[in-house]
């Protein structure tokens, strides 16, 4: 680090200055903002008004306060808060083992991966190394996951631009994976089949035709795609040069994921912090140049064919083991050991009334979610349950670009920018 | 290029860099970190120690109440540093949403789950609770609400 450095960190530290001075976000409260609603005077065509939080295009219960002027959009605020049901508090009060079917109601859309942060964080506490086997699994079931979500970003991307044949394409692409997570967890959505030690069952007989399945005929689908929106002259007009972002205001605002990568920084962590076997698999991280919502739909798109390429690896090279660890402190027996062993039956009974105790010490533990980097920080006070358990959303740090991505722009751009944002409330709200 | 151990008490935990800094001394921190490199925030909330005043931190750490927890990240060089800070109840804490702006929200967080003020932020309200909401429920004194149910002897609503 030369003395360069300073100077450059100097002018960052200015620009960031500015970013937060910039009148881009709308910091006025409820009151105030009703008071400014709407101007007196007719010739004044400024006013504020409330997009959400019932508007279709915002993804669930988001509600964003706009200053327009005609139909730019000046300064906005997002606000958030309408989900909020207390899960960090509620992981307080559940034990490790009881933890995954908590978080996995936080990102709705992607399940697993809170389940995999939470689990890795948990292992880490615990000082467990997990099968070979369970870790492919994991990477097998958490890219699937990515594809489903993407998928549903491509569905409702699409049908909040107008394009709503897109959407059933999008769903329907969407389902057969879910058939293959409910084929393989016993549930659509909300799994609880990532657990500290490993995953909850081993895969089922006929797994490797249900996926081949999938394999074979995805890539078609996703030409489609191709057809419909990339390289259609109204989904670019409406779609190249709307949310612009900055490599610079990105890192400043914490946004990650295809957010980032779109303004063309490949910061990956299946790359750059690989978790699980990554290192093992071939795939490439997919950047954008302009940061625009083009960017962020095609980089989308094209990750789904990476996690393919992923998924197929993981279909040929899946290796054999347990799916668990075979730490009876931490996994239950076998059912069939229950009904012969003693102590299984113990073993089976403190798992499921007291839990296992986990070492004192806390952890950060980070995977890339489809939406960016997915934390869970965990806090063990060397009891059965954590101490703080608390997930570090990639939503709802992004969500704070919006007001960045939105300012200048037309009221029906924000549709196109909100979507593009791809949020899950679920998750930002926790 | 700043040493970690110039900005606090160094140490691990599970194999990841932690710095205990003191209290106050997390904006200089985050700055000089800043200097080297780290420039995202990824990650920045509140601990609440209470009923566990004898847990290990590392030599020469007063542990207090609280602790806040910031998570910063070097993308260039791929490196992690997590910073705590031990607080007591109703410290005043300085933003650093000056120096990483991705912080104001969790900040926000921090200030509605924990009731820590953040001065110098742009706009410290509540963020995920009603304006209106009274205490922080993240604090281990704000108990768990039930919902009442007829059943006797069940446990009533707080």
């Amino acid at each position: 680090m030369a003395v360069t450095d300073k100077v450059d960190t100097a002018a960052l530290i200015q620009h960031r200055r500015d970013l937060v001075a910039s009148d881009a976000v709308l910091r006025i409260s409820e009151a105030e903002a009703a008071a400014q609603a709407s101007p007196g005077d007719p010739d004044d065509e400024r006013m504020i008004i409330n997009m959400g939080p019932q508007h279709p295009s915002t993804h669930g219960v988001l509600r964003i306060t706009m200053e327009l002027k005609g139909e730019v959009v000046m300064r906005s605020r997002p606000v958030i808060g309408y989900l909020h049901t207390g899960m960090e508090k509620t992981g307080e009060d559940l034990t490790f083992l009881q933890g995954p079917t908590n978080v996995t109601r936080m990102d709705y859309a992607s399940p697993l991966f809170t389940e995999l942060a939470f689990s890795l964080a948990t292992e880490q506490l615990l000082g467990l190394e997990i099968p070979e086997r369970a870790t492919w699994i994991r990477m097998l079931m958490t890219e699937l996951n990515r594809m489903s979500s993407h998928l549903l970003f491509l569905a409702t991307n699409g049908m909040d631009l107008g394009a709503v044949g897109v959407m059933i394409y999008g769903w329907k692409e969407r389902e057969e994976v879910l058939r293959f997570f409910e084929m393989v967890t016993g549930l659509r959505m909300n799994h609880n089949y990532i657990r500290p030690g490993g995953v909850a069952a081993d895969l089922p007989d006929g797994w490797e035709d249900a996926l081949a399945k999938i394999l074979t005929e995805l890539p078609a689908r996703l030409d489609e795609f191709d057809v419909l929106m990339t390289g259609q002259p109204i989904w670019r007009e409406r779609t190249q040069g709307v949310g612009v972002l900055t490599t610079a205001d990105a890192i400043a605002l914490g946004a990650t994921g295809p957010l980032l990568r779109s303004t063309g920084d490949a910061w990956d962590l299946r790359r750059d912090e690989p978790y699980l076997a990554y290192p093992e698999v071939d795939f490439d991280v997919v950047v954008g140049t302009y940061g625009d919502t083009f960017d962020r739909y095609a980089i989308r798109l094209n990750e789904i064919r990476e996690s393919m390429r992923i998924v197929e690896h993981c279909l040929h090279n899946m290796p054999m083991g347990d799916y668990r660890v075979d730490d009876r402190k931490v996994t239950p027996p076998p059912r069939a050991r229950i009904d012969q062993s003693m102590e299984a039956l113990i073993h089976h009974f403190k798992l499921f009334t007291e839990g296992y105790s986990v070492p004192e010490g806390e952890v950060y533990a980070a995977v890339e979610s489809p939406r960016g980097e997915l934390g869970c920080y965990l806090v063990s006070d060397g009891s059965p349950k954590p101490l703080r358990m608390h997930i570090r959303g990639p939503s709802f740090v992004n969500l704070q670009t919006l007001p960045h991505l939105l300012q200048g722009g037309l009221v029906a751009d924000a549709v196109a920018i909100i979507s593009s944002v791809d949020p899950i409330m679920g998750e930002v709200d926790r | 290029m700043t040493e970690l151990a110039d900005l606090g008490v160094t140490g691990q935990s599970r194999g990841q860099d932690v710095v205990h800094v003191e209290l106050g001394g997390d904006h200089d921190a985050v700055r000089h970190l800043f200097d080297d490199g780290f420039t995202m925030c990824v990650d920045l909330t509140a601990v609440d120690y209470l009923g566990y005043p004898n847990r290990a931190v590392a030599e020469g750490v007063e542990t207090e109440r609280f602790e806040l927890v910031v998570g910063l990240l070097d993308l260039e060089h791929r490196r992690r540093v997590r910073l705590r800070m031990q607080i007591s109840d109703g410290v005043e804490l300085a933003t650093i949403t000056d120096i990483h702006p991705g912080a104001e929200a969790m900040e926000r967080e921090v200030f509605d789950m924990f009731g820590f003020e953040f001065t110098g932020h742009p706009y410290l309200k509540r963020i995920l609770l009603p304006e209106e909401w009274v205490g922080h429920p993240l604090r281990k004194d704000y108990d768990i609400g039930r919902i009442p149910v007829q059943f006797k002897d069940a446990p009533q609503g707080r």
